[in-house]
């Protein structure tokens, strides 16, 4: 049963040979055993598993099949604690569910459990959850990236057969490719943001996490939508198809320049030479497949990072006002007066990456410096929008690694914040453009020689997982506005032929 | 020094009568026990999202093209950011650098702009104050957070209290026959804040201006301007200078204190809101708000002038209160024979009729109906009754309900006296009767006619003309 997709699983429920209830208990068990709290030698990614007993819902005919469904934390489900990460909304449960989430369970799923990831989704790793980090199941002294580490971890280790990340510069891509899974950011607006915990309102967007990509057009084909209480939602332009390309005939590929040769400003942004390679090998097989490749630029790229910098930070300094301690979540309970009980109750609640991250978008936005700061960046984003559209013009899809390293130690960047900003150096600038992009395993590699490497990292090594063999490496695919169905099929043609096997990363 | 002038500027908030709330589906709330009309996005809940009311965009336009503002193609929605309990999401979703209208006039008073926006929730202090100083908590009913508002801006066109008060009047009748809103002061649907500033008279400058706050009726509006002029006034005569400020003044009290100073002044973080899209305004949406639009009292009163030749003041009184203007129209456009002036019309009803009806009571509802009133002041016109009988007829039909003027005139012997000879008669026994007064008068002392003319009426039990019965007995003396 592990061993199945889902779409194999909803196949097999479907032709009567395994039950919906069967396969809700076997998750749910796995995920109460292993997913559960680090001091239980879990791997932490779970915030919230559905009871023992608790019955699966058998929807005889809905298209999901009862599937169980992981489903991060930031989503809000009714009655079911939906914390963003955070110590400011510990304990609270919503008296609504997600729009995105809604729609899944009406067509079939089963909330299975709720997962882990960074504070309000601010991270690369996992580590700025409130509830302690996730580990990543291939080496449990490495992250599995972030901020949708949790799904990432719980669908790589077979803890779920599938989950919902959300994507703000990379939190579902860049999980994935650590975790080696399937990760999906839709086009903006495809995909309604109704009741997922906001970080950054121009930005967000709901994706699948998945073992493979047939798995992800599934997933999305039942997300995608025009919802009237999300006012910047779209009708998807066709429906979402099964992909079964299997060659790539006149697919042209496009290969950034920019984001294959960070400049000096980004140090750290650098390809490992393993990432470098499985990089290369996938787009000789794709050439094989019929594709050509072809170097392009997307001059403004280097930017986006510092544009996304400003952006993101400065619609969540106003996105978590909303978290005062008046209505819900913790409230200090020592305060004297108003001004006291907001200071105490924001000072207790939030983690210092969220606390960076208020006090980064307030400057930006104050009186003053708006025009430099938040206006500057928004050119910027108009900038790196154009130059897609221009790039678009000559190729029919953009190709990039998903991130220039594997999953990489525990604590390794906790200290150093524009480190981990650097995780989002390849997934920033499809962001800000608002497209499309999918993270597909390509292949394993050696951790970075020498890269950060912690001195307990052999006392550990007996206790990690297959390190040994390599780590996942993630390779990017991106395209235009609402080109999903080409995105699934290229992916799915190079996911054929590349055969990587996620098996090891089972628990 | 030279003489001061005030410079007076209103902003003005207008709780619109849509069905429901400004970013969500919830029903406006009057007066319902607290936090029964709220949802996740009124709350402010996580993971919440706006969506901007369609038919609050329209009241907008409709505002917009009665104060003949530009409706701008595009406008945007923006996030005002700070901190307080009534207001759920930490920021109040408004409109900055591009709102929905820009520019325009009413009556002489420039409008600057009018803008949408979301009112903050209703905080209760609990304590014997009832005022935030001195209270034991302060609980939260949030039925009127996100009730749509539209803010008027006025520019700084006013220069006395008086003026600002009679203006706001005129802007309230304008919204209240647009429909858009109850403009009710009392209850909250329109609330006024003035920025009151001094300057030499003549002088094209501003003065340093303060914002008076929230004053919940036209008499507070008056005198809370009043009170502020006379002690920026007091200041700036006294070598001092005038703080920008924001102020409140107290009813009660009469006193204007500080709410807070510019240095505590809040950093409000305008950013366009990325949770909605830009209002864009289609020709279709403007057709709509034109066609929604109904005569305004400015143009009421500019056709009644031009039309019907009416005073001003009496073009005004009637448009300015559209019921007064309503009863009048249909009261003129009734045939009667003889026919009823305009002018005689106006001046019946904003004085005679609304004089004997209950304050603020609309004519049409009362028991004197237009045509009746029409016919007695064609009677009047054509001197078939007199003015004194005429009174005593309205009175009748104020009393007893409706009826025919000409009828009543017939029962009850009201009807003008036949001609000069008749009262001719009558004066020259009253001058008889008053020798004493009559000689004084004859003598050059007006005020000596009283009683003669007050003979005369009772003798005619008011039948008789004032001004008549005056010429008669400046004939009969020779004068």
């Amino acid at each position: 049963m592990l061993d199945l997709t889902a779409a194999a699983a909803i196949a097999q429920i479907e032709a009567g040979e395994l039950g919906a209830e069967e396969l809700f208990e076997l998750y749910r068990s796995r995920a109460a055993e292993h997913g559960g709290d680090l001091g239980a030698g879990g791997l932490n990614c779970f915030t919230w598993i559905a009871e023992d007993g608790s019955p699966a819902p058998a929807q005889p005919g809905a298209p999901l099949a009862g599937l169980p469904l992981a489903v991060k934390d930031l989503f809000c489900t009714e009655g079911v604690p939906s914390q963003s990460g955070s110590r400011i909304l510990e304990g609270y449960r919503p008296p609504y569910t997600a729009t995105s989430v809604a729609r899944l369970l009406q067509a079939g799923s089963t909330l299975l459990a709720k997962t882990n990831q960074d504070e309000f989704a601010m991270g690369s790793s996992t580590e700025n959850s409130a509830f302690g980090p996730t580990l990543n199941p291939w080496d449990r002294t490495r992250v599995p990236g972030g901020s949708s580490g949790g799904s990432a971890a719980a669908v790589a280790a077979g803890l779920a057969p599938w989950a919902l990340g959300t994507d703000t510069g990379g939190s579902i891509r860049q999980p994935a490719a650590l975790c080696g899974i399937v990760g999906l950011k839709p086009t903006y607006g495809s995909v309604s943001r109704y009741g997922m915990i906001a970080f950054a309102s121009s930005l967000d967007q709901a994706g699948p996490l998945t073992r493979d990509v047939t798995d992800a057009a599934l997933l999305l084909e039942h997300m995608v939508g025009r919802d009237p209480c999300d006012a910047t939602s779209l009708q998807f332009p066709e429906p979402i198809a099964r992909p079964r390309a299997e060659r790539l005939d006149g697919v042209r590929l496009g290969v950034p320049a920019e984001l294959q040769r960070p400049g000096a400003d980004f140090a750290g942004a650098e390809l490992e030479p393993g990432v470098r390679a499985a990089f290369e090998r996938a787009l000789k097989l794709a050439e094989e497949l019929g594709a050509s490749v072809q170097e392009i630029h997307l001059p403004h790229a280097p930017h986006a990072l510092s544009a996304y910098y400003v952006i993101a930070p400065s619609e969540a300094s106003s996105n978590l006002a909303r978290f005062d301690g008046v209505r819900y979540g913790a409230r200090a309970q020592a305060a004297t007066d108003l001004l006291d009980m907001y200071t105490r109750t924001r000072h207790d609640g939030f983690g210092p990456e969220v606390k960076r991250r208020i006090m980064l978008g307030t400057y930006a936005l104050s009186s003053g410096y708006y025009d430099a700061y938040y206006g500057r960046a928004q050119r910027v984003r108009t900038k790196i929008a154009d130059d897609f559209r221009t790039a678009f013009e000559s190729v029919d899809l953009i190709v990039t690694p998903t991130s220039a390293n594997v999953a990489f130690e525990l604590g390794e960047k906790t200290a150093n914040p524009w480190a981990m900003y650097l995780s989002d150096y390849f997934t920033v600038p499809m962001s800000l453009a608002g497209i499309p992009a999918i993270s597909i395993p390509c292949g394993l590699s050696a951790p970075g020689a020498g890269a950060g490497s912690s001195p307990s990292s052999e006392d550990v090594g007996e206790a990690s997982g297959s390190a040994a063999g390599g780590l996942p490496v993630g390779l990017q695919i991106a395209g235009p506005a609402f080109s999903e169905n080409r995105l699934l099929d290229a992916a799915y043609a190079l996911e054929q032929a590349l055969g990587f096997d996620g098996g090891a990363g089972r628990v | 020094m030279s003489e001061l002038e005030p410079v007076i500027g209103l902003e003005i908030h207008v709780q619109l009568a849509t069905a429901t709330k400004m970013f969500c589906g919830c029903e406006l709330s009057f007066g319902e026990p607290p936090n029964t009309r709220t949802c996740a996005v009124c709350l402010g809940l996580p993971g919440s999202l706006p969506v901007a009311n369609a038919r609050a965009v329209h009241f907008g336009l409709m505002i917009g093209l009665a104060v003949g503002s530009e409706l701008a193609e595009r406008s945007i929605f923006h996030r005002k950011n700070y901190f307080y309990p009534d207001l759920p999401k930490g920021y109040q979703i408004s409109q900055y650098d591009e709102p929905l209208c820009l520019g325009g006039r009413l009556g002489e008073v420039r409008i600057h702009r009018v803008h949408l926006e979301e009112d903050a929730a209703k905080l209760i202090h609990v304590g014997a104050s009832g005022r935030i100083h001195g209270s034991d908590a302060s609980v939260v009913d949030f039925n009127r957070g996100g009730t749509p508002l539209a803010e008027i801006v006025t520019e700084p066109d006013l220069r006395s209290a008086e003026q600002a008060s009679e203006w706001l009047k005129l802007l309230r009748t304008t919204l209240r026959q647009l429909g858009v809103s109850d403009v009710n002061m009392e209850e909250g649907s329109l609330r006024c804040d003035a920025n009151i500033s001094l300057r030499p008279a003549g002088s094209q400058e501003l003065g340093v201006k303060t914002e008076l706050k929230n004053m919940n009726s036209f008499r507070f509006i008056e005198r809370g301007i009043k009170a502020e002029i006379a002690r920026q006034r007091k200041l700036i005569e006294g070598g001092g200078t005038v703080v920008q400020e924001t102020l409140h003044f107290d009813p009660d009290s009469g006193a204007i204190s500080s709410l807070r100073s510019k240095e505590e002044a809040h950093d409000y973080r305008y950013f366009p809101e990325p949770d909605l899209l830009p209002v864009a305004i289609d020709e279709q949406m403007r057709a709509a708000a034109a066609a929604a639009m109904t005569e305004l009292p400015a143009a009421r009163a500019e056709r009644y002038q031009r039309e019907l030749q009416l005073s001003a003041d009496s073009a005004q009184l009637l448009a300015f209160r559209s019921e007064l203007g309503d009863y009048f129209e249909a009261a003129h456009d009734a045939t009667t024979d003889p026919p009823a002036p305009a002018q005689a019309l106006a001046n019946w009803i904003a004085g005679e009729l609304v004089s004997r009806l209950g304050d603020g009571e609309d004519p049409a509802a009362s028991r004197v109906q237009a045509p009746a009133l029409a016919a007695l002041v064609g009677l009047i016109a054509a001197k078939r009754v007199s003015v004194g009988a005429g009174r005593q007829v309205l009175d009748k039909l104020v009393a007893e309900g409706g009826g025919d003027p000409a009828a009543i005139v017939a029962a009850e012997g009201l009807q003008a006296l036949g001609g000069q000879d008749e009262l001719g008669v009558i004066v020259a026994a009253a001058l008889a009767a008053n020798s004493d007064a009559a000689e004084r008068v004859r003598a050059g002392n007006q005020k000596a006619i009283g009683p003669i003319v007050g003979a005369v009426m009772r003798e005619t039990k008011g039948r008789a003309e004032g001004t008549e019965v005056t010429r008669l007995v400046h004939e009969q003396l020779g004068i």
